[in-house]
């Protein structure tokens, strides 16, 4: 019998602010332990929260982006528990109303088809600390640099069927957080989290019990907790148990999930208004300062690239799944005034040496008016596409710009037709037998002349012209 | 009595209040004398009144985001029970 | 710099506030004197009274010669420059212990000062000490100390009233011309009264509450505890305003509290609520508060009855909600960066719940577990909730007679000070205690006590005035009209004459 599986998901994103939610502490990650731990941040007696502006403005920020409900007022709710890294034995989050109501994100499926997916509600609140296990013995080492670092935690409605939508949302949301400038992204730093929340069921059935997947930290491992879990309560109910409502970890090393005991135990939490902060009014103007301050968004760039600058949907998608690449391309399709030229360096060359390098566009040595640079050699046909790989990798090694490696290197393009009709003339006199196939009507050995040609200009020569002069000369 | 020996117990758990046995009957009676002297709001017709978690009824006023704090890690920690390399140190927790 | 002698001692003890300020400032004595005669008679009275947890004796007379020599050099000429006083050990003082009188901060050396601790250095006080108090704020009596009950001045079988009780007791006793406590629900004008001082609590989010450890943060609230209204205002002055530490400070204009005192009352509307003067207060008492009424009326106000008719719900309120609070604002004794700690902890569990249990005494424990329940799932809104609806209820009649009257008087207290132990196993009468400042505290209005006379058992009374929003001004105009008129005030307790 089948099985259908219900996901949602619980994001928490940590806003890109210089100081924490309630606090004047940086919140730069890296810091010797404590260093960054004022007394609002350690909960010592007598200390009070207040809350940081630009907090509340990235919240917005995300809310508009995924078309939610901003409450007019929200409210600050204490959720009280106890643990080591929580320093005041509650931490400040908003529980009743949140500042971020009812949105959606769109995700696009396999099959091209677009799926709706609810975000119920986005809350501000404020990070744990961090407990450190490895350094002791019998003790465990509290850092709290972290603690008090503003969160926004995206809760979805449990909206999707595979372990490939959830990613898929989950990559959707990751892209907006960074290209709204709300959140770095860095899952490795801890700066997005997910918790997974999974059931099975018959389909058309009652959503069955889920168990919460803790703290996945790669789209790698959402993937495959989801697909261990759903397997882990497939096995138990066909078996005739029960799936328990829980907590768990996944443990990638081994690939199976395993219960959060620990943490069990008596979660009522008492949320209450916390009576040290007042209600959050967001008033129309804030709304509209927030509005404005939204860059264009990646759907509707998207939809742009393809309508306006003729690029196909893969490679709008993949143009705009990131603000900096999309803003780096569209100053270099500008500059060169060739979007297809710029699309396939931007997501071709480029991209192969940001992988290769394990860079960010945005830290890579060739910038974007460099890259401008060495395709308007190309338009002019100074360097042929051969040559400008060449170009490219010499601006990467720091070498110059553009006209500065064409020179040094020597890779100015050929296009004297005198020179590459010797060069066409002496390949065609070495290889009589490619040109007899050729001539019987073998088209491919057409290629083999042209690849011959280019290598023997050193990639210099004009491939165009080159074309031209090689079947001019092999007709016979 | 309003307030059970269980109850007692609970909230000593969620409070981590080390209570022992004997005490749970005393603190069980002095708690629902409270309770039952809290009884009488039930009586109070409260519809349509909205909670007031806060004399002053105003909002909220935002701190500019600037990060103003300097490391005062040794003075803060003088009155830590234990530290070591900086942290604050309890019993191992096991996760 | 001559020796004090006793005469001398016990006549700078004696000054006002206001009094000392013109004497340090015509150079007629100095800081450095003041203070001395101040720390001789802690040294001689104390032992017994236990209004003080710390004695800052050595800080204090180092910080009086360097004040000595800034007004001599003319750089300091604040209103308390110079001025000895003290502070509820519950209000952070950097690098002094600050223990709430419990055993959970025997050992806690704050790490910062509070605002109104640095508002009073800054002015120039001398800081004596800090004073005894109910262990986290939590009581009536004073006798929830963790360290040692603190004694009525009045007679020493006898409360001082609390939470802020140590504070109450020194000003009495004049171990301090002034002192800042705390009222959360009463604690600054219940033991004002049952100590014949004057306090006043000032509107909820008057003074800023950084640095003051907290047991109900929607609650609680400083003010200063003198000898007179006019003391009351000097200090008021200094420690009023907004900081932008304290998210619920108020944004309001603080005004000269000192500008006003001298405003004449004639035609002043009075407010009695009759639920303030029915069953359960004692008789003496009331007759003291009668005669005081009177005294209002000869010098032309006009008295109106009022109702605040759900005013006996709030003893119920507050026992919901300050819990509540509390629970939660004390989870942060935990054992791990402050605090009390077990020994030897088996693991992370036993380290919380022993240290709680060993650090927190009775009632805290009490009050943390009442609040505990009453936030847990299942009663939150059969009793939060339903508590912070009347709160409203009870707010709205003070709004609807302050549209009638100018204020509000009344007992401070249902009785003068009880004695020591008498209720310390009925804990529900202990609570009725404060049934007349609780529905102001739930409010977030102004009230204050100042002492208007005594009963048959030779222990003050006082008068509780009640204002509007941020009429802390007009209410120590008040006060000082009839303290200008009558010496209730001014007496001492014979024993520390
Ligand atoms: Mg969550
Ligand atoms: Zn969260």
């Amino acid at each position: 019998m089948e099985w259908e599986t219900v996901i949602g998901l619980e994001i928490h994103a940590q806003l890109s602010t210089n100081s924490k939610i309630f606090s004047g502490s940086s919140t730069a990650y890296g810091a010797e332990p404590n260093t960054q731990a004022s007394l609002v941040d350690l909960g010592m007696p007598g200390v009070l929260p207040v809350l940081n502006k630009q907090a509340v403005k990235l919240a917005l920020r995300l809310g508009l982006a995924i078309d939610a409900e901003i409450a007019p007022q929200s409210v600050f709710a204490r959720k009280n528990y106890f643990y080591p890294d929580l320093p005041k034995g509650y931490q400040i989050s908003q529980f009743e109303l949140p500042i971020v109501g009812l949105g959606h994100l769109d995700i696009e499926l396999e099959n091209g088809e677009t799926k709706r997916i609810g975000v119920t509600r986005a809350h501000l609140e404020e990070d744990a600390g961090k407990s450190l296990h490895e350094d002791f013995e019998t003790q465990t080492g509290i850092d709290l640099n972290r603690a008090g670092t503003p969160l926004l935690e995206i809760v979805s409605e449990p909206d999707m069927r595979s372990a490939k939508e959830a990613v898929a949302y989950v990559k959707k949301l990751h892209a907006l957080v960074r290209y709204l400038g709300v959140c770095d992204g860095n899952m490795q730093e801890g700066s997005f989290r997910c918790d997974v929340n999974v059931s099975v069921r018959r389909p058309g059935a009652e959503f069955g019990t889920r168990a919460e997947i803790k703290n996945l930290n790669s789209f790698r491992f959402i993937q495959s907790a989801i697909h261990c879990e759903v397997d882990r309560q497939i096995g138990i109910i066909e078996s005739g148990g029960q799936v328990v409502q829980e907590t768990r970890l996944y443990d990638p090393d081994k690939d199976e999930t395993r219960s959060m005991r620990g943490k069990e135990d008596a979660n009522d939490y008492r949320y209450f208004p916390d009576p040290d902060l007042l209600p959050v009014a967001i008033s129309a103007e804030d709304l509209e300062e927030a509005r404005a301050s939204l860059p264009e968004l990646p759907d509707a760039r998207k939809q742009r690239f393809m309508a306006e600058l003729g690029l196909n949907a893969d490679l709008a998608d993949d143009l705009t799944n990131s603000r900096e690449v999309a803003d780096y391309f569209e100053t270099v399709a500008e500059g060169c005034g060739d979007t297809k030229l710029a699309a396939n360096w931007v997501m071709g060359g480029l991209s192969a040496l940001l992988n290769k390098h394990e860079t960010d566009i945005t830290d890579a040595p060739v910038s974007a008016a460099m890259m401008t640079g060495m395709l308007v050699r190309i338009k002019d046909k100074t360097i042929s596409a051969t040559a400008a790989k060449e170009v490219l990798e010499g601006m990467w090694a720091g070498d110059g710009d553009a006209d500065a490696v064409i020179e040094a290197k020597g890779l100015k393009q050929v296009t004297d037709t005198g020179a590459i009709e010797a060069l066409v003339d002496e390949i065609i006199a070495n290889n009589p037998g490619q040109v007899e196939q050729y001539r019987s009507g073998k088209d491919k050995v057409f290629g083999f002349f042209v690849g011959q040609t280019m290598r023997a200009s050193k990639g210099k020569a004009d491939p165009a012209m080159v074309n031209e002069l090689l079947k001019e000369k092999l007709k016979g | 009595m309003a307030v059970t020996e269980e109850d007692v117990m609970k909230v000593s758990r969620l409070a981590r209040l080390a209570i022992l046995e004997e005490n749970v009957p005393v603190y069980a009676a002095k708690l629902s004398g409270i309770v039952d002297m809290v009884e009488q709001l039930n009586a109070v017709d409260t519809t349509g009144v909205e909670p007031m978690s806060n004399p002053l009824d105003s909002v909220q006023r935002l701190r500019e985001d600037v990060a103003t704090e300097t490391d005062h890690r040794e003075h803060y920690q003088a009155c830590a029970p234990e530290v070591e390399k900086g942290l604050y140190l309890v019993p191992k927790v096991l996760e | 710099m001559s020796q004090v002698d006793s005469t001398q001692t016990a006549e700078l003890t004696q000054l006002s506030l206001k009094a000392l300020q013109r004497g340090i400032q015509s150079s007629q004595f100095s800081v450095m004197e003041v203070t001395a005669a101040y720390l001789e008679r802690i040294a001689r009275f104390d032992a017994g009274l236990k209004s003080y947890i710390t004695v800052t004796e050595e800080q204090a007379r180092a910080q009086a010669e360097v004040i000595d020599n800034q007004i001599r050099a003319g750089e300091l000429k604040g209103a308390l420059a110079g001025i000895p006083y003290a502070l509820k050990d519950l209000f952070c003082t950097d690098g002094i212990l600050t223990s709430c009188a419990s055993k959970m901060l025997a050992n806690f050396v704050a790490p910062y000062d509070a605002h109104v601790t640095s508002k009073l250095k800054d002015a120039g006080g001398v800081l004596l000490g800090k004073n005894n108090m109910d262990e986290f704020a939590m009581g009536s009596s004073n006798e929830n100390s963790a360290f040692a009950p603190v004694q009525n001045p009045w007679n020493t079988d006898y409360v001082p009233g609390g939470s802020s009780g140590g504070g109450a007791a020194a000003v009495a006793a004049r171990l301090a011309p002034m002192v800042l406590g705390t009222d959360t629900g009463g604690s600054i004008r219940q033991p004002a009264s049952f100590c014949g001082v004057t306090g006043i609590k000032p509107t909820y989010g008057r003074v800023s509450r950084f640095g003051m450890i907290a047991f109900a943060s929607s609650l609680d609230q400083c003010g200063p505890m003198a000898v007179s209204a006019e003391d009351c205002a000097i200090t008021l002055n200094e420690i009023a305003g907004f900081d932008e530490r304290d998210s619920t400070s108020a944004q309001v204009d603080v005004p000269d509290y000192t500008a006003n005192l001298n405003d004449s009352i004639d035609g002043l509307k009075i407010g009695l609520p009759q639920e303030f003067f029915a069953e359960g207060l004692d008789q003496q008492v009331a007759a003291v508060i009668e005669r005081a009424v009177k005294a209002f009326e000869a010098r032309g106000a006009v008295i109106k009855e009022v109702t605040l008719p759900n005013s006996h719900l709030a003893v119920p309120v507050y026992y919901v909600v300050a819990p509540a609070e509390c629970s939660s604002n004390l989870s942060r004794f935990d054992g791990v960066r402050f605090g009390h700690r077990c020994d030897n902890p088996q693991d992370l569990n036993d380290l919380y719940e022993r240290s709680r249990w060993e650090g927190f005494g009775d009632e805290v424990k009490r009050r943390i577990m009442m609040g505990t329940y009453a936030l847990s799932s299942g009663y939150y809104d059969a009793y939060y909730l339903k508590a912070q609806q009347v709160r409203r209820l009870i707010k709205q009649d003070f709004v609807d007679v302050f549209n009638d009257v100018d204020v509000i008087m009344g007992p401070s207290a249902p009785t003068t000070a009880f004695k020591l132990g008498e209720l310390v196993d009925d804990q529900l009468a202990m609570y009725l205690a404060d049934i007349y400042t609780i529905p102001t505290s739930l409010a977030g209005l102004p009230g204050m006590s100042f002492p208007i006379g005594f009963a048959d058992n030779g222990l003050p009374v006082g008068m509780q005035l009640i204002g509007n929003y941020f009429e802390e001004a007009r209410m120590l105009n008040i006060a000082h009209q009839y303290q200008q008129q009558t010496d209730w005030h001014l007496q001492t307790p014979a024993a520390f004459a």
